[in-house]
């Protein structure tokens, strides 16, 4: 049940419409979830160019966000919203931050790639 | 028709999110990252979470993605093409990658104990979000809006030019 005003938010479309997920469980959107998220982990591991680690990282968060959704919908309450707004505004925060220490790595090093950035001082 | 839908948009979300991973060009791994966000924005509306949708499309698409691009654009010179990145710990990653996911599914499949059923259709959770945020979770609203406010200030901070720089 929802916490605020219940029967409002949480009432039946139509019979038919309630039926059409039945046929999809909550394992597929977890493991969808999980590929992504492997895939993420994959990128942030092998990859050189800063950049492309940060996409990594945001692929991390959508799979994150992705089973937050999934076990909001199949528990039926909206804890799990409220949880993936505030990841989603975080990712905005730390996208933001690391742009900003990459963009100025960039202009002290001359370089973007992980693998030379292996020095506390210039 | 809902399998249909679901089936169409992993396709989509685990192709691009390949491609972002694997591609040597940085720009195609950017506009692949943005078909996977589009993905994954359709399902959250497929799980009735039509708010966090329309939030994913204009966070992401609209300003992450754009920022990610600005990154690309500024710290590349494209002239000299040097937009090429190569892989490196390929075969470590893959292994450790593998490993998680095999865990993941296992995880999932296996040992995973909750519901699978899903309960009726629910109308728009806007109100309800609404109504959630500033009653239950109203101190980590405020808690995030404060955080995005000293991001934003320590960002502008960090990336702002020094005044030595531009003179010399």
């Amino acid at each position: 049940m929802l916490p605020t005003s219940p029967g409002k938010t949480n009432k039946i479309l139509s019979p038919e419409e309630g039926k059409l997920l039945e046929s999809l469980t909550l394992n597929h959107f977890l493991t969808l979830s999980a590929i992504l998220f492997s895939l993420g982990v994959f990128g942030v591991m092998t990859r050189r160019n800063a950049v492309v680690v940060l996409m990594g990282i945001e692929l991390m968060l959508n799979s994150a966000n992705i089973n937050l959704i999934a076990f909001s919908r199949f528990n039926g309450n909206l804890d799990g919203q409220m949880l993936a707004i505030f990841v989603i505004v975080l990712a905005a925060a730390e996208a933001a931050v690391a742009l900003a220490i990459i963009l100025n790595m960039y202009s002290n090093l001359k370089t973007v790639n992980l693998d030379e950035v292996d020095q506390l001082k210039e | 028709m809902e399998v249909i839908m679901f089936w169409i948009l992993a396709v989509i979300i685990v192709a691009s999110a390949i491609a972002t991973v694997f591609s040597k060009n940085i720009i195609y791994s950017a506009f692949s990252l943005l078909f996977s966000f589009l993905g994954v924005a359709g399902i959250y509306a497929m799980l009735s979470a039509d708010f966090l949708a329309v939030t994913q499309i204009m966070v992401y698409v609209g300003g992450i993605l754009t920022l990610l691009l600005f990154g690309v654009m500024l710290t590349n010179r494209i002239t000299t093409m040097s937009l090429k990145t190569d892989v490196f710990n390929f075969i470590p990653g893959l292994i450790i990658a593998a490993v998680m996911l095999g865990s993941l599914l296992y995880v999932i499949w296996v040992t995973g104990t909750w519901a699978k059923h899903s309960p009726a259709v629910w109308d728009t959770t806007v109100e309800s979000i609404g109504t959630l945020t500033i009653t239950q979770y109203l101190l980590p609203f405020e808690m995030v809006a404060i955080i995005l406010l000293v991001a934003v200030v320590g960002a502008s901070y960090i990336a702002r030019k020094d005044k030595q720089n531009i003179k010399s």
